[in-house]
């Protein structure tokens, strides 16, 4: 079942409810314990050429300015979330809104389990539970828009001569590791952000969108709306984007929050 | 299809029964109003059910031959993994299955497959499969996009018979295809094919890695020798020396052979040949329409055959893609041993071997010279470096290193370090299908004798035996000539 997107808004009235009071202070307490990094990083707006183009789509596309976080969710981040939130337990969310795999690399409901990943970006969470997720914190997921403006930034601190191609190829060429490193574990983009590339996918809120307009990914029908089409490092992001629904849970797409600058 | 015996389902049957009658109402109908045009046998009902036996190259599963229509399951995962391309060489490949190529299916014309295709939870990459024997968009692929730790379940009716090649087909689709995800699914004709002695599954496919034919370690992939067509390795299923040496396909003398040959590109098209043998029947292109007495046959890529022979000598057959660089430099080169008694009437062998100077001039090999004289080891180095260029370089590599499973390497060989006749008596009588170990590694295979002089051959034995990490003494003119005297 492909989720169109007006089903994806009914769905979330059946959400289970949240009391945004106690969202906040759940927030205010991890804050203040230190055990979550809320740090976000302000993206400039600029303009950038996205790699898929929709038939009404123009070549550059605008991009307003915007917060967006520092590094991908932790295991332990989210951990917090799911305290304050029983609801988005294991163990409790409802089939709907996530997989059978969701959040299977932790020992219990409350549990990460093993230590090695308290660090690791958070997977094998639904697009509901990383929305969910922003949403606590007041926040939002990025749009595909923002994340692929976001990511297209240079690596800083990557070894000479490792360009962005370079790093998300090499991240391909590698079977996924049995620990997932921590976050902060690849390489800084100018814009101050961490791992866009190389450590996990991450989910952005209109991930169909590109389905949701017509558009057909699969074999030389795909590379007929392409920008560049050597990128092939973008065509298995937009394929793998392509498919998933907002209830899979996969063990390498994590997400981070974005939030509007006010 | 199960059958359901309470009368809930008794009644839903009824029901299905009664619209599915109303509809061939229809059907005849529109066949009336619209012609004369035969329903096609595609629908035939189903009968019975079973779990496909799915087989790894060179092995083909066996022909069940049944006579009904049956619904077949054929499951299939994907599986990203690291694995061998070549010695030294390592690639992560994208695998159904888990080998390259993918498993061999095996299935009836009529039947109705049903295939639940899984993408490992480790997987990194969304995958899907395009079946070329598929009726339907995309031969099954948007049926099937996978995404890890799921799996995608469709299903189709094999009408047409004949050999398919199966691939992925995500995006980008020549990636996928070029980390190894293919293989073959065959159609059985009605009937089936006729019985032979031996079937062995065999798919080429080329690989573009970032470092060069033999550079060590884990080799990433490079687009852009991919867009260029410009492969590091050509081989036959899934890694040089897969099929040859201790892997070699094996027959016996008298044995009906049928090769069921793909082609997985992604670029390139195969020149299929066995040297030595001849196709009684080629399927071309995995078609219906039999074609005979044929040596060398085209595979396009995306594309297969089937090709029939039988063996009548005993020996050591290559099977290459017969553009041939892509079999002595880039790995495309299988084996089949076939064992048994030479008929001498079909195959000779060498009868003699004698001197051929046009023009008259002396019938006579150049009387030795007594007095063979010594020369030091730099000299004989420098000269036996052209020699073995010219002569010796073509199979077993200009950096001494042969071929893994097919040309033993000269660098470092226990086999030709630890002779006491310094290897000369292998260039002198050549090596004609005996077995031998080089470095623990089984080699079978035939070395031509060469037409070398004994100072020729002291020249190239004196620079492979101080060459790629070998080190001994010079080899001289006199122990050549002492050796052949013997």
């Amino acid at each position: 079942m492909k989720l169109p997107a007006t089903s994806v808004f009914i769905l979330l009235f059946l959400l289970p409810p949240v009391r945004p009071q106690a969202q906040l202070e759940a927030a205010r307490s991890v804050r203040a314990h230190g055990q979550v990094n809320t740090e976000m990083i302000r993206i400039p707006a600029g303009k950038f050429q996205p790699f898929l183009l929709a038939a009404d789509q123009k070549h550059e596309r605008h991009v307003a300015a915007f917060l967006l976080g520092q590094h991908a969710v932790t295991n332990a981040e989210f951990l917090q979330f799911v305290k304050a939130n029983p609801q988005w337990r294991r163990s409790s969310v409802p089939r709907l809104f996530a997989d059978n795999n969701y959040l299977s690399q932790w020992a219990g409901d409350e549990n990460i389990g093993n230590a090695a990943i308290r660090r690791s970006p958070v997977t094998n969470i639904s697009w509901f539970a990383a929305n969910a997720y922003c949403k606590w914190l007041g926040k939002r997921l990025p749009s595909l828009d923002e994340w692929e403006y976001a990511a297209a930034a240079r690596p800083e601190n990557a070894d000479p001569g490792a360009d962005l191609s370079r790093i998300i190829l090499g991240w391909y060429d590698h079977p996924t590791p049995a620990i997932l490193p921590a976050v902060e574990s690849t390489y800084r983009n100018t814009l101050g952000l961490w791992d866009m590339h190389g450590l996990v996918w991450e989910w952005v809120d209109d991930f169909n969108s590109v389905m949701l307009q017509g558009g057909n990914f699969y074999c030389a029908a795909g590379s007929a709306g392409t920008a560049n089409k050597a990128d092939y490092a973008a065509y298995m992001r937009y394929a793998f984007r392509e498919s998933l629904q907002a209830t899979y849970t996969v063990g390498s797409l994590g997400f981070r929050c974005a939030q509007d600058i006010k | 299809m199960k059958k359901s015996s309470s009368p809930k389902g008794i009644l839903q049957t009824t029901a299905v029964l009664l619209l599915a009658g109303f509809a061939m109402s229809l059907i005849t109908a529109c066949n009336q109003a619209g012609g004369t045009k035969p329903a096609p046998n595609d629908t035939a009902t189903v009968i019975g059910e079973y779990t496909a036996d799915l087989t790894h190259a060179p092995f083909v599963p066996v022909a069940r031959n049944y006579p009904k229509t049956e619904k077949v399951i054929v499951n299939i995962e994907v599986v990203e993994k690291v694995m061998k391309l070549s010695d030294g060489v390592t690639y992560t490949f994208w695998t159904f299955g888990g080998t390259v190529p993918g498993p061999f299916i095996r299935v009836q014309e009529g039947d109705e497959v049903e295939l639940h295709l899984s993408n490992n939870p480790n997987n990194k990459m969304p995958h899907n499969i395009d079946l070329h024997a598929v009726n339907g968009p995309g031969g099954g692929a948007e049926a099937t996009l996978t995404v890890p730790g799921h799996t995608s379940t469709f299903s189709f009716r094999v009408l047409n018979p004949g050999l398919y090649v199966y691939h992925c087909a995500t995006a980008p689709v020549g990636m996928h295809i070029a980390n190894g995800m293919y293989g073959l699914i065959q159609v059985e004709p009605r009937g089936g094919l006729p019985k032979v002695d031996k079937e062995f599954y065999l798919m080429q496919g080329e690989f573009y890695t970032k470092g060069k034919n033999g550079a060590p370690g884990l080799q990433p992939f490079d687009m852009d020798k991919a867009i260029k067509e410009q492969p590091e390795y050509v081989v036959f299923n899934g890694a040089v020396g897969a099929a040859s040496g201790n892997n070699a396909l094996r027959a016996n003398v008298g044995d009906h052979i049928r090769l069921y040959v793909g082609n997985g590109g992604p670029n390139l098209a195969s020149s299929f040949h066995v040297i030595g043998q001849i196709f009684d029947t080629v399927f071309q292109e995995g078609g219906s329409e039999a074609n005979h007495n044929v040596a060398t046959t085209l595979i396009p890529a995306g594309g297969a055959a089937i090709v029939e022979f039988t063996c009548k000598e005993p020996g050591t057959y290559s099977i290459v893609d017969h553009s041939i660089f892509r079999a002595f430099n880039q790995g495309a080169l299988a084996q089949l041993v076939v064992a048994g008694n030479a008929d001498k009437v079909v195959y000779s062998g060498k009868i003699s071997d004698e001197l051929y100077q046009p023009g008259g001039a002396v019938a006579t090999q150049e009387p030795a010279d007594p007095a063979a004289p010594d020369l030091p080891l730099a000299e004989r180095f420098k000269q036996g470096q052209q020699l073995f260029e010219m002569n010796c370089s073509s199979c077993h590599q200009s950096t001494g290193m042969g071929m893994p499973g097919a040309i033993p390497p000269l660098a470092k060989s226990d086999f030709l370090m630890k002779r006491s006749d310094e290897g000369i008596g292998i260039l002198l009588n050549g090596i004609n299908n005996e077995p031998i170990i080089v470095n623990g590694n089984h080699f079978q295979g035939v070395m031509p004798k060469l037409s070398l002089s004994d100072d020729q051959i002291a020249n190239i034995l004196t620079y492979v035996r101080n060459s790629w990490g070998n080190k001994s003494l010079v080899v001289q003119e006199k122990q050549v000539k002492k050796a052949r005297n013997q």
